[in-house]
């Protein structure tokens, strides 16, 4: 390294984990699509397997390319280390499957991304691990939801649809006082708005489908070690993080605290998880995902820039009701944002349009910049209906306890000209209007 | 299968993924100041499984071991011999890195004739002086002088493959080791401001580093070896070179590896190490 400060996140995004390819001279990451890598020896074989040496056996635990993303991801985080799954949701299990087992619990945010929802209410029960929901910014309910089975903390950045905040530092002291690690995903933030380990979380979760990769084109995972849980505290305290403090019986009796004093969680999910599960990420992915994270500190100024402009558009607007994004005076965490996310809120909100529902399909249809479709953090602005869509499975009451109305339009604002963009919303406000 | 030692000095040791056996030839890993003996765990593994007895030591009042943290390298030498003893190893080989390489070379002087057979400093320089401003800043705010010796322990954004394994990122690696050590330390007796200022103390006010190299270098006993970091900007290499000629040591030089070098090129450590230790 040339200076003798720290690399700042802007030369961060562009070099760490990587450096020109050794043998090739090739600048920019190589994509190594390969399934295997050839062993030196017999004996290199087995120090590989016995991690006494380190490098790349097989795709589904590690690969070159996958790898630069791993670290670079991480570096951004300022954690440990990185693992790269095959979509957000792969990572969530991951983290999940890393800590807890039959009989463990979890305490979530109850305002959840549909889909990490449909997975702790339905299916990870079927498994024997049952989660509590507690609103997000209710911290009696945090701590009152904690068991002795409880292994893990659970919570969105910015919440869905509601643009909850969470207060990170709270409720990460929340889990230290309870020898529990808060995992938070910062899919809808990105580090380049907020670090949550430098707040007190002890893991992050990215859907790497949105802004990280930026372009729309690929989905995938990635979860960050932040390093920084005593885990063997917490286990000697609580009773809790066995699966990093006692013998794996799955690896020779390995004991990860003791491999990775920093590094554990990071280690097992990747020695167990991923080569028992094999949500791996394609390597492909993984450099289409680089590509993106290249620009991202460009590309975030650009959408909050551009959000900050609609949603100012939109406050002026007569069929337009409550608009759910922190940057306003009337968001209930709007002192939050102010505290935890100086940068700005990000480029995904939510607001009610006033109006039957029959003038609310008009609007999204009548829209033509803004796509109608299930993602959200592209560079093209994005546009959905979460009752009829990514929230569908909720009931009534679970839909009203997200924040979520039958009127609710989510935009994910993307990075063409803002003035074209409001002339969009401009235009199918009309169409709305007339619909009527 | 016990992969630990308990100990009556309380003194945690790793035994690379094997119980120890002191019956084989024995190596003994030295950290660093602020570290543990996770910063060994590949080559310990490696050594484990390929014929030696293994003991990753956890030095007083670091990691594992309860404190108190020792007041210098003489007194930190003393505890490895007593851990040696107890123990029962007959002959051994010493491999420490930085602040650890001074004790292995102060035990080495130290031993029983024919206890210590090979003696690796890693990452090393003698003397081992710490700019006062360091010495300041570790005093007044060790977080910020952790973020610096982080940075001046690195060559690189990029080493690979990435230590223990890919995926890995060496810089906060690093200094999340370096933070959860300082934090179990906090507290522990004996530790003068702190542990990181403490370390870096006893690093600068090592003096006997010459003259034991001449009671090893007059002995014979002992074969010799410094493995140093190419981009070692921390003990630089030319800053090893009067210890390596007072010892009569082989250099192997890890062209691009800086202070971090068993993180940076564990694969060229390894090979290093073995050459060190036939």
């Amino acid at each position: 390294m040339a200076g003798y400060a720290a690399p700042g996140f802007d030369t961060l995004a562009l070099h760490a984990g990587s450096a020109p390819d050794p043998v090739t001279g090739a600048r920019a990451v190589p994509l190594h699509l390969s399934t295997s890598f050839v062993f030196e020896s017999a004996e290199h074989a087995a120090s590989l397997f016995n991690l006494e040496r380190p490098g790349h056996v097989y795709s589904r635990l590690s690969n070159p390319t996958t790898a630069v993303l791993e670290e670079r991801i991480a570096a951004l985080e300022g954690g440990v280390g990185g693992l790269a799954t095959a979509s957000g949701q792969a990572g969530l299990m991951l983290a999940i499957t890393t800590l807890a087992s039959a009989g463990d619990h979890i305490v979530a945010s109850s305002a959840l991304y549909g889909g990490s929802h449909n997975l702790l209410h339905y299916t990870l029960p079927r498994l024997g691990i049952q989660t509590t929901f507690v609103r997000p910014g209710d911290h009696d309910a945090w701590r009152a939801a904690i068991r002795p089975e409880t292994r893990l903390l659970f919570g969105e950045t910015l919440g869905s649809p509601g643009l909850d905040v969470l207060d990170i530092p709270a409720v990460a002291q929340i889990g230290h006082d309870h020898g529990l690690p808060l995992l938070v995903d910062a899919t809808l933030t990105t580090p380049w708005l907020q670090r949550p380990l430098d707040l007190g979380a002890s893991l992050v979760l990215h859907s790497a489908t949105k802004f990280l990769c930026g372009h729309g084109t690929v989905v995938g995972g990635l979860l960050v070690d932040g390093g920084n849980f005593d885990w063997d505290a917490a286990h000697a305290r609580h009773g809790r993080a066995a699966t990093l403090c006692e013998p794996c019986d799955g690896f020779h009796g390995m004991v990860f605290t003791e491999e990775s004093s920093v590094g554990a969680f990071g280690l097992r999910a990747r020695r167990e998880g991923l080569r028992d599960f094999g949500a791996c990420m394609s390597p492909h992915t993984a450099w289409l995902i680089l590509q993106g994270i290249e620009t991202l500190p460009l590309r975030m100024a650009r959408h909050v820039e551009n959000t900050q402009r609609i949603v100012e558009f939109l406050a002026t607007q007569p069929m337009v009701g409550r608009i759910r994004h922190p940057s306003r005076p009337d968001h209930p965490d709007h002192a939050l944002a102010s505290r935890l996310l100086p940068k700005g809120c990000g480029a995904v909100f939510s607001f009610d349009l006033q109006g039957s529902r029959r003038q609310g399909q008009a609007f999204i249809e009548a829209l033509e910049l803004f796509s109608h479709l299930a993602n959200v953090g592209d560079a093209r602005s994005l546009v959905i209906h979460p009752a009829s869509t990514t929230h569908f499975r909720m009931d009534d009451a679970a839909l009203a306890a997200a924040g979520i109305g039958p009127g609710t339009v989510r935009l994910s604002v993307g990075l063409e000209d803002p003035a074209d963009l409001i002339d969009d919303l401009q235009r199918a406000l009309k169409v709305a209007q007339k619909a009527a | 299968m016990p992969m630990s030692l308990s100990t009556r000095s309380a003194m945690y040791a790793y035994t690379g993924g094997r119980p120890f056996d002191a019956a084989l030839p024995c190596v003994v890993f030295i950290h660093g100041a602020l570290n543990d003996h996770s910063v060994w765990t590949l080559a310990a593994r490696w050594c484990a499984h390929h014929g030696h007895g293994v003991l990753a030591v956890d030095l007083p009042g670091h990691g594992r071991s309860a404190g108190p943290a020792l007041p210098d390298v003489e007194a930190m030498a003393d505890a490895v011999l007593a851990l040696l003893a107890e123990h029962g190893v007959q002959q051994t080989a010493l491999v420490g890195h930085s602040m650890g390489s001074l004790i292995a070379l102060e035990a080495a002087s130290r031993a029983a004739p024919g206890l210590v057979s090979h003696l690796v400093m890693v990452g090393t320089a003698y003397p081992m002086r710490v700019s006062p401003a360091l010495l300041a800043t570790a005093a007044q705010e060790p977080l910020a002088a952790i973020d610096q010796v982080v940075t001046f322990s690195h060559a690189s954004m990029a080493a690979k493959p990435s230590y223990p394994g890919p995926g890995a990122w060496l810089h906060g690696a690093s200094r999340a080791l370096m933070r959860q050590v300082l934090a179990r330390g906090t507290g522990v007796a004996g530790i003068e401001h702190n542990l990181f200022h403490h370390d870096f103390t006893a690093c600068d006010r090592y003096a006997h580093g010459l003259a034991a190299a001449e009671q090893l270098r007059t002995a014979g006993n002992t074969r010799c070896s410094l493995i140093v970091g190419g981009r070692d900007r921390m003990t630089m290499p030319k800053q090893a070179a009067t210890i390596a000629q007072a010892l009569g040591a082989q250099v192997h030089t890890l062209p691009t590896a800086g202070h971090a070098l068993m993180q940076e090129d564990p694969d060229g450590l390894l090979a290093a190490l073995r050459l060190s230790l036939r």
